[in-house]
């Protein structure tokens, strides 16, 4: 509707950051150069959310990736590393289309991380805010200690073997 | 690999517990020491000091290094650094997968724009 165009976006990279909030939450957040419709599409599509989700320089296959996108539709991800596959999955508790998505990850022992992803237009941008709620201090400690950065610390220690492998040069010595 | 975290946090609660391990830590803040220069310093058998460096060892809070015929001992990456060297990994894991996530949002936006041209004519 709006035919306002504006300057068109010169092609500018836009800033991860990630934060430890808290005991028990892991915060990223990030903008994307698009609205919210089309960033939540993004998210909530099998089709568009497996191009992106396992990004291509990490060297991981999705063999499978089902997702039931409404309020208590189940996921499940299914990654190949070197002969082994992983699973990932859990359930959406809230779906909120364009605004909020919040699912469980229930693949660990240790109890449910909930991941609550909200998405705020503003301009035609997207600031999308990835909420990471662990199950308790320990659980996300120990997914520091084991160095697993898949927010699903047990399963995860063969990606982090190629995570480590693929940022040893800029990790801290 | 629950059982790993577990037992991880257990063998860095032993490691510390006890007052000659921790005095072997103190030290080696201030400098990387031979496991020979340890044992000295605290007046041990080279055994004993072996076995107390390889309790700090397991618990990943020191590292060791064998060159010639010397074991030198330095501190291991503390939970501090260890916790932002994660924090790293994990922020560039999700910017890799933002960069995917744009180029898939670029594309909606061309074709809706598309579309809406089509509807238009």
């Amino acid at each position: 509707m709006d035919e306002r165009r504006g300057t068109e976006a010169t092609p500018m990279k836009n800033r991860t950051e990630v934060e430890r909030k808290s005991e028990r939450e892991l915060v990223v957040t990030r903008t994307v150069n698009g609205p919210a419709r089309l960033v939540f599409e993004a998210w909530t599509k099998a089709d568009l959310f497996r191009r992106w989700w396992v990004p291509k320089s990490y060297g991981l296959t999705l063999l499978s990736c089902d997702m039931d996108v409404r309020v208590g539709g189940r996921y499940r991800l299914v990654f190949s590393h070197q002969g082994s596959t992983m699973d990932f999955f859990g359930t959406y508790r809230e779906v909120t289309p364009h605004s909020r998505l919040v699912w469980t990850n229930e693949e660990a022992d240790g109890g449910e991380t909930v991941t609550t992803v909200t998405f705020d237009e503003n301009a035609g941008k997207t600031l999308l805010v990835v909420h990471d709620l662990y199950p308790s201090k320990e659980a996300l400690d120990a997914a520091i200690a084991s160095g697993s950065t898949g927010g699903m610390p047990e399963t995860l220690d063969q990606l982090e073997d190629l995570l480590v492998s693929l940022t040893s040069n800029s990790a801290t010595k | 690999m629950v059982q790993y975290n577990q037992t991880h946090f257990d063998v860095s609660f032993g490691a510390l517990a006890d007052a000659t391990r921790r005095g072997v830590l103190e030290q080696l803040g201030r400098a990387d020491a031979s496991i020979t220069a340890l044992a000295e310093k605290f007046h041990m058998t080279l055994t004993g000091m072996k076995k107390h460096v390889s309790v700090l060892e397991q618990a990943g809070l020191v590292t060791t290094e064998k060159v010639g015929r010397v074991r030198t001992c330095k501190l291991g990456l503390r939970r501090l650094e260890e916790e932002a060297a994660w924090i790293e990994r994990y922020r560039q894991l999700w910017d890799a997968r933002f960069e995917e996530l744009d180029k898939v949002v670029e594309e909606l936006k061309l074709k809706e724009k598309a579309d809406g041209r089509k509807k238009r004519n």
